[in-house]
């Protein structure tokens, strides 16, 4: 059955922290027919199995659940009646012409909105995207599908727990399964630093006592059916197991924390250029991807580490496509780029004239000391700011000026740079 | 007399690791590099407190569990009893989202609160 529904002026594909910020930011800044499409049965997104507090901390200055937070925004959703919500409803295809195509219980759907938010955030690498060599049993989860299982279905995946990986979930769900009731044996990992925020090593390791083992790896999975232990071994500088210094670790289940990707079939599908280095769209300040009338926002474009920053620049996108949809930007663009010590930077480029503030958001390439940070134009410094400590995990920002881009043009570069901060000088 | 004690500072990158140790003259703090390393060591040292977070079982619900939080944070030492006891819980639908679920939970002087709404259908 064709499923008729009326072409919305905005389609946001997503109802998480990203979706939900963007369709309300949008209606505030005059676009009064949004669609916003959901797969799961419901708004919120991964926030809803984030039953820990610690969100919000950034904008609302309180710390909140990630349903609590989830909630907010739902709720701010409902309340402009421009919004159209369809939630079981997933986009199985986007062409660069903004076709869309949907299914959901009714049947299918097609649309042709005039722009389009992408916000379908990211998803988790798997055991068959790290080398996990071994037998292939049950009982080897993603963090996240452990914190859906046991936050939101009521399930407990198991008992004698080991942990791959010091991502933020990895960590999280080392506390929950301990409060649970299970055993967390290790939580073991490859890079010699921790993953995860210093706040969730304190919080929910070093807490309940459970030994991180930095510069380790998992090197085989034991069991026919249901997993039975693995074996372990410290690793050398590049990463490779140590022969000989392997050992067996009875467990019934291993976890895998061990990074982010962000979910962009529909972007490729729409022909939409993706950044190498974040995985995700190259956007300017408004979040606009390359190709007209389509903008993203959230995990999609970056993994974030707080969803704050999310749904900051899930507004910016918001104001942005409704913006493009009254006037278009015609003074052509300047580039963002990663300079030394940077590992990428967002947005990637400018559109001109660039007559409000822009945030561009950063991750270092390793863990320094007494930083600066510039953001730089024809060797002008356009904004900067001293870190005493800065590590990829932790993003970054810097804030630039309307009043300092004014003098920018089309095909110009701004850099964004780190300098060792010399903390005492004095001449030999 | 309590042995000195180290900790790690969670607010900022830096992650200090800062020493509390007792004396004749009362508490001495050092390692921190900013006034808020100073009192969260104290903190920690003293009076370790967290929010509890986790879930009850609910009947006549679209899930079978309800996310839950202490509304304030409980000492850190209670933590794991409170915990076990919320495995003791159930709750009967429809729940708004900052209702007491249990008040004075566990003794800790803060109350149990559900951090989402949640009825027989997903749209409550």
């Amino acid at each position: 059955m064709i499923n008729t529904q009326q072409n919305p002026e905005l389609a946001v594909i997503g109802g998480g922290p990203a979706g939900l910020a963007a369709a309300a930011a949008a209606y505030d800044a005059g676009c009064k027919n949004i669609l916003l499409l959901e797969r799961d049965r419901e708004l919120g997104g991964i926030l809803n199995q984030c039953v820990h507090d610690g969100f919000g901390n950034f904008i609302f200055g309180a710390s909140m659940t990630g349903p609590e937070y989830a909630h907010r925004f739902v709720r701010e959703v409902r309340r402009r009646p421009g919004i159209k919500l369809l939630t079981g409803t997933m986009v199985l295809s986007l062409s660069p012409e903004r076709r869309l195509t949907a299914a959901n219980p009714e049947g299918l759907l097609t649309l042709q909105p005039e722009a389009v938010i992408l916000a379908m955030g990211c998803r988790e690498r798997s055991r068959f995207q790290v080398l996990l060599p071994g037998y292939r049993p049950a009982g080897v989860y993603t963090a996240g599908a452990v914190q859906r299982l046991i936050n939101m279905e009521g399930v407990m995946p198991g008992e004698r727990i080991v942990i791959l990986g010091s991502g933020d979930i990895g960590l999280i769900m080392a506390r929950r399964l301990t409060l649970e009731g299970a055993r967390v044996l290790g939580v073991f990992e490859i890079a010699p630093r921790p993953g995860g925020l210093t706040r969730n090593v304190v919080q929910c390791l070093d807490d309940f006592s459970i030994p991180l083992y930095l510069s380790h790896t998992v090197t085989f999975l034991h069991g026919k059916k249901r997993l039975e232990g693995v074996n372990v071994a410290p690793v050398d500088e590049k990463g490779r197991p140590q022969s000989g210094a392997e050992r067996f670790i009875p467990c019934d289940t291993l976890i895998l924390s061990v990074g982010l990707i962000p979910e962009n079939e529909l972007t490729r599908q729409a022909g939409i250029p993706l950044d190498p280095a974040t995985g995700g769209p190259v956007v300017d300040q408004d979040m606009a991807t390359s190709v007209p009338g389509f903008f993203a926002c959230g995990n999609v474009v970056h993994v974030h580490d707080l969803v704050d920053y999310v749904t900051l620049t899930a507004q910016r996108a918001g104001r942005g496509a409704a913006r493009y949809l009254r006037n278009r930007k015609t003074g052509g663009e300047a580039r963002v780029m990663a300079g030394e010590g940077i590992a990428y930077v967002v947005p990637q480029r400018l559109s001109l004239p660039a007559d409000e503030a822009v945030d561009l958001y950063f991750r270092v390439q390793a863990e320094q000391r007494e930083v600066r940070l510039q953001a730089l134009h024809r060797g002008t410094v356009l904004a900067q700011k001293k870190e005493r400590m800065v590590r990829p995990p932790e993003m970054l920002r810097l804030t630039l000026d309307p009043s300092r881009l004014s003098g920018l043009a089309g095909g110009d570069t701004i850099e964004v740079t780190l300098k060792g901060e010399a903390v005492h000088e004095s001449k030999a | 007399m309590n042995p000195k004690r180290e900790f790690t500072c969670i607010n900022c990158p830096l992650s200090c690791t800062v020493t509390v140790s007792p004396g004749e003259a009362g508490l001495t703090v050092s390692g921190h590099e900013c006034r808020r390393g100073e009192e969260y060591a104290l903190q920690e040292y003293t009076d370790p407190r967290r929010v509890l977070t986790g879930t009850v079982a609910v009947d006549g619900a679209a899930l079978p569990r309800l996310p839950v939080k202490t509304d304030g944070p409980i000492p850190k030492t209670l933590v794991r009893e409170a915990a076990a006891a919320l495995s003791r819980i159930k709750v009967r639908a429809p729940v708004r989202c900052g209702e007491i679920i249990v008040a004075n939970f566990a003794g800790s002087g803060s109350n149990l609160v559900a951090t989402r709404d949640l009825g027989p259908d997903l749209d409550l």
